[in-house]
C-alpha cells in the first residue's frame, strides 16, 4: 500500500466533509458577523437523525443506498428546522446586542444541543448499519472505497450549486449584499430577516449532509461528534478566510489533507513517538499557525472588525 | 391643494438622548423638486435617515395620504420611495450589473427591468462600459452615478438623494447635476438634500433652510438665493 496517495485519499473525504460544514460556519459569519460554535451541533443532530431513521429501516429489504438516501431526506429537513430555530431564538433577540453576547449564547446553545441529543440518544456510540456497498478501487497501490468517491463527487456537486446559487440567483445577490451593507439592503427591498433565516436553513442542510457522510464513512455517530468536528471545519473556514467561500472549500479540503498526511507520517516522523491518533493535533496546530501569520486566511481580504 | 406626495410634520429624531432633528415640518408635492440646504451637523442626513425608516422616530411621516413611521425600511422601496444614501452605498463587491439588478429587487416586471437598464444604460454610458466590473473599483463619481443608476431601477416615484456632490470634483459635479435634472424632467419627484446650496437652488423648485435640527427659513429657490441671510451663511458672500 502506498501511504502517500492513500492519505490523500482519506485527505479528499475528509477535506470535502470539512468543506461542507465550513460553508455553514462562513456564510453565517459573512452575514451577521457571528460565529455559529452551535453549527457542529446541527451536524451531529443530522447524523443521528439520519442514523435512527437508517437503522429503523435497516432490516426493511430495502437495497441499502436507499435506506442511507431516506435517512438523509430525514436529516436534512430536520436540520434546517433546527438551524432555523437556533437563529430565530437564540440569535435574533441579540442582533444588536454587543458581539459577545451572541457569541456567548452561541456556546450555550452548542452545550443545550449536545445535551439534549444525549438525553435522547444516549451516551453510547452509535454503529452505522453495514448496509451499504464496501466495494472499491485500487488507484497506484492506495484502496478508495466506491462510498468515498461518492462522498468526494456528492460534496464537489453540492459545493458548485452552492456557488450557482451565491452568485447567479437572484437570493444569492441578496445574500452577498446583506454581507456587505445590511442597511443598504434593506433600502433595495431586501428583507435582512429572510435572507438571514435563508442562509442558516442552506448552511444547516449542508450540516446535515456533512453529518451523513461522516457517519456512513467512519461508520459510527454519538452525542459529541459534533463539537471536534465543528472545531475542526471552523478551523478550515478560519484557515480559508472566514467569510469567504470559495476559501472555506479550499480551507476544508487542506484541512483535511494536512490531518491525513500528518497521521499518515506522524508515526514516522518521530520514530513512533506520536502515534496516528495524534491526528487532532494538527488541526488545531494549523489554527494557531493562522492566527499568527495570516489572520485573515488564504483568500480572507482584511479582518473587518464589526461592532 | 391636493395632498403632497410627502408630508412631514413634528418630526422628531434623536440619538440616544442627544436631539439631532427638533419637530421639523416640511412637504414635498408630487412632481417637485425640493431642496434640504444646511451645514454640518444641520441634521438633514438624520431627517432623511428617519424618512427612510433607518432610524426611529416621533412625529408624522405622511407620503401619498399614509403613513410610514412603523413600516420596516424594506417595504419602502416597492411603493416607490427610495434613498440615494450619503456616501453612495454602493455594493462594493457587486458588479456594476448587480448593483443595478439589485435596485430591481422588489420588482417582478422583468421585461420593463430590461427596458430600464437599457434606459440607465443610456443616460450613464460609462456604467455599461463598467458593468461587469466590482463596483468598489469605481472612481467616487461613478459610484454616484451608480448609486442614482440602481435607485432608478426600482422606478422611484419619489427620490430621496443625500449630498450626491459630496467629494466629487466639479466636472464630474456637473455631470451629476445633469443626471439629476434629467430625472426630475421624467416626473420623478425629488427630495435633493445638499450641503452645496448655490448648486441646489439652482436645480429645485423650492427650498427648506435646516440649522441645528430645525428648519428657519423656507420659500421658492430663486427667493432663497436672493435672500441675504442665506447669501451670508450658505452662498458665502
Ligand atoms: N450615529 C449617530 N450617533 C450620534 N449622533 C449622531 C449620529 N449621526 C449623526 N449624529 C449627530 O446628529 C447631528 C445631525 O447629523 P446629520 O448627519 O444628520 O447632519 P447633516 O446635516 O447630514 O450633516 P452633513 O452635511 O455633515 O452630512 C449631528 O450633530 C451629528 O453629530
Ligand atoms: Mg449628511
Amino acid at each position: 500500500m502506498d501511504t502517500f496517495i492513500q492519505q490523500i485519499i482519506n485527505g479528499l473525504v475528509l477535506g470535502s466533509i470539512y468543506a461542507l460544514v465550513a460553508l455553514g460556519y462562513t456564510m453565517v459569519y459573512g452575514i451577521l458577523g457571528l460565529i455559529n460554535f452551535a453549527h457542529g451541533e446541527v451536524v451531529m443532530i443530522g447524523a443521528l437523525t439520519a442514523l435512527t431513521v437508517i437503522k429503523l429501516l435497516a432490516n426493511s429489504g430495502l437495497p441499502g443506498v436507499v435506506v442511507v438516501l431516506l435517512g438523509l431526506l430525514a436529516a436534512i429537513p430536520a436540520c434546517m428546522a433546527l438551524g432555523f430555530t437556533i437563529e430565530r431564538v437564540a440569535y435574533r433577540p441579540l442582533r444588536h446586542a454587543p458581539r459577545l453576547a451572541p457569541l456567548i449564547t452561541a456556546i450555550g446553545v452548542s452545550i443545550v444541543l449536545q445535551q439534549l441529543a444525549m438525553i435522547f440518544w444516549g451516551r453510547s456510540y452509535h454503529a452505522f448499519p453495514p448496509i451499504l456497498p464496501t466495494t472499491g478501487r485500487d488507484i497506484g497501490g492506495a484502496h478508495i472505497m466506491d462510498l468515498q468517491i461518492v462522498i468526494v463527487l456528492l460534496a464537489a456537486a453540492i459545493m458548485a450549486g452552492l456557488m450557482l446559487l451565491i452568485n447567479k440567483t437572484r437570493l444569492g445577490r441578496a445574500m452577498r449584499a446583506t454581507a456587505e451593507n445590511p442597511q443598504i439592503a434593506g433600502l433595495m427591498g431586501v428583507n435582512i430577516n429572510t435572507i438571514i433565516s435563508a442562509t442558516f436553513l442552506i448552511g444547516s442542510a449542508l450540516a446535515a449532509v456533512a453529518g451523513v457522510m461522516v457517519s456512513a464513512n467512519y461508520s459510527i455517530a454519538h452525542y459529541h461528534m459534533g463539537f471536534i468536528l465543528g472545531l475542526k471545519a471552523f478551523t478550515a473556514a478560519v484557515l480559508g478566510g472566514i467569510g469567504n467561500l470559495p476559501g472555506a472549500m479550499l480551507g476544508g479540503v487542506l484541512l483535511g489533507l494536512i490531518e491525513s498526511l500528518g497521521a499518515g507520517y506522524v508515526g514516522d516522523l518521530t520514530g513512533g513517538f506520536l502515534g496516528s491518533h495524534y491526528q487532532d493535533v494538527f488541526a488545531f496546530f494549523v489554527l494557531i499557525l493562522v492566527l499568527v501569520f495570516r489572520p485573515s486566511g488564504l483568500m480572507g481580504e482584511k479582518v473587518s472588525e464589526r461592532a | 391643494m391636493s395632498t403632497p406626495m410627502l408630508e412631514v410634520r413634528d418630526l422628531h429624531v434623536s440619538y440616544g438622548g442627544i436631539a439631532a432633528v427638533k419637530g421639523i415640518g416640511f412637504e414635498v408635492a408630487a412632481g417637485e423638486m425640493v431642496c434640504l440646504i444646511g451645514a454640518n451637523g444641520a441634521g438633514k442626513t438624520t431627517t432623511l435617515k428617519a424618512l427612510a425608516r433607518l432610524l426611529p422616530a416621533r412625529g408624522a411621516i405622511h407620503y401619498n395620504g399614509h403613513s410610514l413611521l412603523h413600516r420596516p425600511p424594506h417595504a419602502l422601496i416597492g411603493e416607490g420611495m427610495t434613498l440615494v444614501p450619503e456616501g453612495r452605498g454602493v455594493f462594493a463587491r457587486l458588479t456594476v450589473a448587480e448593483n443595478l439588478d439589485m435596485g430591481a429587487y422588489c420588482r417582478r416586471d422583468r421585461a420593463e427591468v430590461g427596458a430600464d437598464l437599457d434606459r440607465v444604460y443610456g443616460m450613464l454610458p460609462r456604467l455599461k462600459e463598467r458593468a461587469g466590473q466590482l463596483a468598489g473599483t469605481l472612481s467616487g463619481g461613478e459610484q454616484q452615478m451608480l448609486a442614482i443608476g440602481r435607485a432608478l431601477m426600482s422606478r422611484p416615484k419619489l427620490l430621496l438623494l443625500d449630498e450626491p456632490s459630496m467629494g466629487l470634483a466639479p466636472i464630474m459635479v456637473q455631470k451629476v447635476f445633469e443626471v439629476i435634472q434629467s430625472v426630475a424632467a421624467q416626473g420623478v419627484t425629488i427630495l435633493l438634500v445638499e450641503q452645496n446650496a448655490r448648486l441646489a437652488l439652482s436645480v429645485a423648485v423650492r427650498g427648506y433652510v435646516m440649522e441645528s435640527g430645525a428648519i428657519t427659513l423656507t420659500d421658492t429657490a430663486p427667493a432663497l438665493l436672493d435672500d441675504p441671510k442665506v447669501r451670508e451663511a450658505y452662498l458665502g458672500e
